[in-house]
């Protein structure tokens, strides 16, 4: 399947990405973290527990599933306001 | 009435205010709160400060965050101004307006919709210090603390 992968802020810097198309046979956000980290430096150390989810632009855990075209964002902790 | 706006522009509380009360003569109260760009964090002196978002997040989970106060208190209405972009020291930076029949309510929802936002809305900070570097805003565990006084 395939989903669309937005990066923000802090994280978006470190991997040198804002957003990507991607093919994934991942079936949950903690999965596509795992594959994401597999392609090494800087991506490996770029995710780690304090890491925030959202699916289809809502909060999610790594735990909640993913669907063909759905869009996966990964950003660090918000600091608005 | 509710309204959510996220815009590089300045505001006008006032304004707001007199938009959310305009033809209502049972409303009882308003409360207002405005955030301001510090010129000092963490000891170092801030120049500008950039705030990056999550487009189509951003208005989704302040219109989340607006219907979970309006489901908790007796709120008449409730607006949520947030700017992006490029900002200075002692710009506005966020708008709150909570308006209800009786000031217990809408002090109550004010703070809530603030803590809320503070931990849930995609907002990311990022300050350019006067020696031309720059450093993303860490996350407060206080903030952490204080959204969660609210959680059921």
């Amino acid at each position: 399947m395939t989903v669309r992968v937005f990066y923000f802020a802090a994280l978006a810097e470190q991997v040198d990405c804002r957003s990507e198309e991607l093919e994934t046979d991942a079936t949950s956000a903690g999965e596509l973290i795992q594959r994401l980290r597999a392609r090494g430096e800087p991506w490996q150390s770029a995710f780690d527990s304090r890491t925030q989810i959202a699916i289809n632009q809502h909060l999610a855990g790594p735990d909640d599933g993913l669907d063909d075209g759905d869009e996966v964002a990964f950003f660090p902790p918000v600091t608005g306001g | 009435m509710k309204l959510i706006r996220v815009q590089q522009e300045d505001f006008d509380a006032g304004i707001l205010q007199a938009e959310l009360h305009a033809g209502r003569s049972d409303i009882g109260a308003c409360v207002t709160f405005t955030g301001y760009v510090r010129d000092l964090n963490l000891d170092d002196d801030v120049q500008a400060l950039r705030l990056e978002h999550y487009p189509g997040m951003t208005e989704k989970a302040l219109e989340a965050i607006v219907d979970e106060a309006v489901s908790r208190w007796n709120l008449s209405g409730a607006a949520v101004i947030h700017r992006v972009g490029e900002l200075r020291p002692s710009d506005q930076i966020v708008l709150v307006a909570v308006t209800s029949t009786h000031r217990g309510d809408a002090f109550a929802a004010c703070e809530f919709i603030m803590d809320y936002l503070k931990t849930r809305a995609p907002f990311w900070k990022k300050e350019q210090l006067k020696d031309g570097s720059s450093r993303w805003v860490e996350a407060r565990s206080s903030d952490d603390k204080a959204a969660q006084r609210w959680e059921r």
